[in-house]
C-alpha cells in the first residue's frame, strides 16, 4: 500500500463528504431541523443534473449552474410550505416528515428514472490527473476538495460578515426576540434551506461524476453527512471539513487493506471519535 | 398626537385569560409607566402591543391604524420597538452585532445609529467586539436598550429593565432616559419599582390581575391609592 497516495485520496474524498455535510450542518445550526431526506435530495439533484446533461446536451458544470437556482427555489418552497409547519417544541414531527419525504423522493426517482445505476459523464476530466510530488491526484477529486473549501469559506463569510448571516445567528439563538427585530424566522429558515440546496447541488455534481448512483443511494450519503457533522462538532463548518477528511481517510485506508472494509472503517473511525470526543472535535462554544 | 391606544384589550395564553379589557393611551413625546406586582399583566400588555401576542385588530391602535392582529415584525416596522424582559441578547452575536440587528426590519434615518448609542452608553464602545452575553447585567441592559433604539422607533417599550440589577446600576441606566426622550421617542416603562417609575414617567397606569386599577399623573399621585391599586387592599371599593 502506498500510504501517501492512500491518505491523499482519502483527504480529497473528505471534500465530497464535507459537501454532503455542509448543507445538513447549515440547516441544523439555524433551525435545529434534522433533515432525514438530505441524502435523497443530493440524489435528486444528481438526477436533475443528469437530466439537464442528457436532455439538453449540457456540460455537467453548466448543468449544475442551472440546477443550483432550481434547487434553491425547491428548498425555499419545501421549507416555507412544509417543513416550517413541523417545527416546534416537539422534535418528532420534522423527523417523521423528512423521513416520509425521503421515501417519497426515492420512489419518485424510481418512477422517473428506473432503478438503473447512472453516472454523469465529465468527459476527459474524469481521467485527467496532475502529479503532486511522488503521487498523482485526479483533477475531479481536487476540484471536489477545492469546491468544499470554497463553499465553507463562502458560508462562513455569509454567516459572520453579512446582515443575512446576523439574522441567521439571531434566529438560531432566539426566534421570538429576532421577531422583535423585524426578522421573520419562517423566511430565514426558507432561505437557509434554499442555500443548503445550492450546496447539495454542488455535492451532487461531484458525487454523480465520481461514482454510480441510483434512486436508493440517498440514505448512505445521509449517514456520511451525519458522521462528518458529528465528528467535526455541531455548528462548525470547518469542523465538518475535518470530519469529512477523517471519514474519507479512514475509508481509503480501510479499502487499501481490504476492499470490503471501506465502509466499515469509516464507521469505526466515527465511533472512535464519538467514544473519545463525544461532542466532536470542534464543538461550538455557545450552544 | 395619539400614538398608541388600547381599547378593551383582552389577552389569552391558551385558555388562561391574562388581560381583561385594558384601556391605555400614549401620546407623542410622552413617557408613561405601567406598574404592578408580579402577574398583574404588565408583560402581557407589552407582548400584546409589540405583536408577540396577537389580538383582535381593533383592540390596539397605532397612529389610528388597527394593529392588534399584526405580528412582531410588522409592528416593529411601523416604529414600535421593544426592550424585552430579561434583556434577551443574542449570545452568538457581538455587542455591535446585537445593536446592528436591532435595525434589521426598519432602516430609517433618525437620531439613533451606532455612534449615537455608543455616546449614550460609552462603556459599550470599548466592549463592542465582545459577545453580548460576556457583559455585566447592567451593560447587557444597555445593549438591549440600544438595540431597540437602533430602529429609530417612535415608541419604545421597556419591560422590567431594572429587574435583577443593583440600584446603582439601575440609576445609571435611567440616567439615559432624558436623552432618549429628547430624541423624540415616546416611552412606555414597565416597572415593579414604583418610585423609580414615577420619577421618569409623566403618567402611570397601575395594574392588578389583568386590569388597570388606577391611573393618573405621576406628579399628583396619592401613595395610599397606589398601595391599594397595587396590592389589592380594599379593591372591592375600587371595583
Amino acid at each position: 500500500m502506498n500510504w501517501l497516495d492512500t491518505i491523499l485520496q482519502g483527504v480529497l474524498l473528505g471534500g465530497l463528504y464535507a459537501l454532503f455535510a455542509a448543507g445538513l450542518s447549515l440547516v441544523f445550526g439555524i433551525m435545529r431541523l434534522v433533515n432525514l431526506a438530505h441524502g435523497d435530495l443530493i440524489i435528486f439533484a444528481a438526477f436533475l443534473i443528469l437530466f439537464l446533461v442528457s436532455a439538453l446536451g449540457l456540460n455537467p458544470f453548466l448543468a449544475a449552474v442551472i440546477a443550483a437556482p432550481l434547487m434553491f427555489a425547491a428548498g425555499w418552497a419545501l421549507q416555507f410550505l412544509l417543513l416550517n409547519r413541523t417545527l416546534g417544541r416537539d422534535i418528532l414531527p420534522p423527523l417523521l416528515v423528512t423521513f416520509g419525504l425521503s421515501i417519497v423522493i426515492q420512489n419518485g426517482l424510481l418512477e422517473g428514472f428506473t432503478a438503473d445505476s447512472r453516472r454523469i459523464s465529465a468527459g476527459t476530466l474524469e481521467t485527467a490527473s496532475v502529479p503532486l510530488g511522488p503521487v498523482n491526484a485526479g483533477i475531479m477529486p481536487i476540484l471536489t476538495f477545492a469546491s468544499a473549501i470554497i463553499v465553507i469559506v463562502a458560508l462562513n463569510q455569509l454567516i459572520y460578515r453579512t446582515a443575512i448571516g446576523r439574522a441567521f445567528r439571531a434566529t438560531s439563538d432566539d426566534p421570538v426576540t429576532a421577531g422583535l427585530m423585524g426578522i421573520r424566522h419562517d423566511r430565514i429558515f426558507a432561505l437557509a434551506t434554499g442555500l443548503a440546496m445550492v450546496v447539495v447541488t454542488i455535492a451532487a455534481l461531484y458525487l454523480g461524476t465520481r461514482a454510480n448512483f441510483d434512486p436508493s443511494a440517498g440514505p448512505a450519503r445521509l449517514i456520511y453527512a451525519f458522521e462528518a457533522v458529528i465528528i467535526g462538532g455541531l455548528g462548525s463548518l470547518w469542523g465538518t471539513l475535518a470530519g469529512g477528511i477523517i471519514l474519507g481517510v479512514a475509508q481509503t485506508i480501510g479499502a487499501a487493506i481490504n476492499p470490503e472494509w471501506q465502509i466499515l472503517a469509516g464507521h469505526i473511525a466515527f465511533l472512535l471519535v464519538l467514544l473519545f470526543r463525544p461532542r466532536g472535535l470542534f464543538p461550538r462554544a455557545v450552544d | 398626537m395619539r400614538l398608541v391606544e388600547t381599547q378593551g384589550l383582552e389577552a389569552f395564553y391558551g385558555d388562561f385569560q391574562a388581560l381583561f379589557g385594558v384601556d391605555i393611551t400614549l401620546d407623542a413625546g410622552e413617557t408613561i409607566a405601567i406598574i404592578g406586582a408580579n402577574g398583574a399583566g404588565k408583560t402581557t400588555l407589552m407582548r400584546s402591543i409589540s405583536g408577540v401576542l396577537r389580538n383582535r385588530p381593533e383592540s390596539i391602535r397605532y397612529k389610528g391604524e388597527a394593529i392588534g392582529a399584526l405580528d412582531a415584525p410588522d409592528v416593529m416596522a411601523r416604529g414600535i420597538a421593544m426592550v424585552p424582559e430579561g434583556r434577551r441578547l443574542f449570545p452568538s452575536l457581538t455587542v455591535e452585532e446585537n445593536l446592528l440587528v436591532g435595525a434589521h426590519g426598519r432602516k430609517v434615518a433618525g437620531p439613533w445609529n451606532l455612534d449615537a448609542i455608543y455616546d449614550l452608553f460609552p462603556v459599550l464602545r470599548e466592549r463592542r467586539k465582545n459577545p453580548g452575553t460576556a457583559l455585566s447585567g447592567g451593560q447587557q441592559q444597555m445593549v438591549a436598550i440600544g438595540r431597540a433604539l437602533m430602529s429609530n422607533p417612535d415608541v419604545l417599550l421597556c419591560d422590567e429593565i431594572s429587574l435583577g440589577l443593583a440600584p446603582v446600576v439601575v440609576r445609571d441606566i435611567y440616567a439615559a432616559f432624558p436623552r432618549i426622550r429628547e430624541s423624540g421617542a415616546a416611552i412606555v416603562i414597565v416597572e415593579q419599582d414604583i418610585a423609580q417609575a414615577l420619577r421618569v414617567a409623566d403618567r402611570f397606569y397601575c395594574m392588578m390581575e389583568g386590569r388597570v386599577t388606577l391611573s393618573g399623573r405621576s406628579a399628583e399621585v396619592d401613595r395610599a391609592a397606589i398601595h391599594e391599586a397595587y396590592f389589592g387592599a380594599g379593591r372591592h371599593e375600587l371595583a
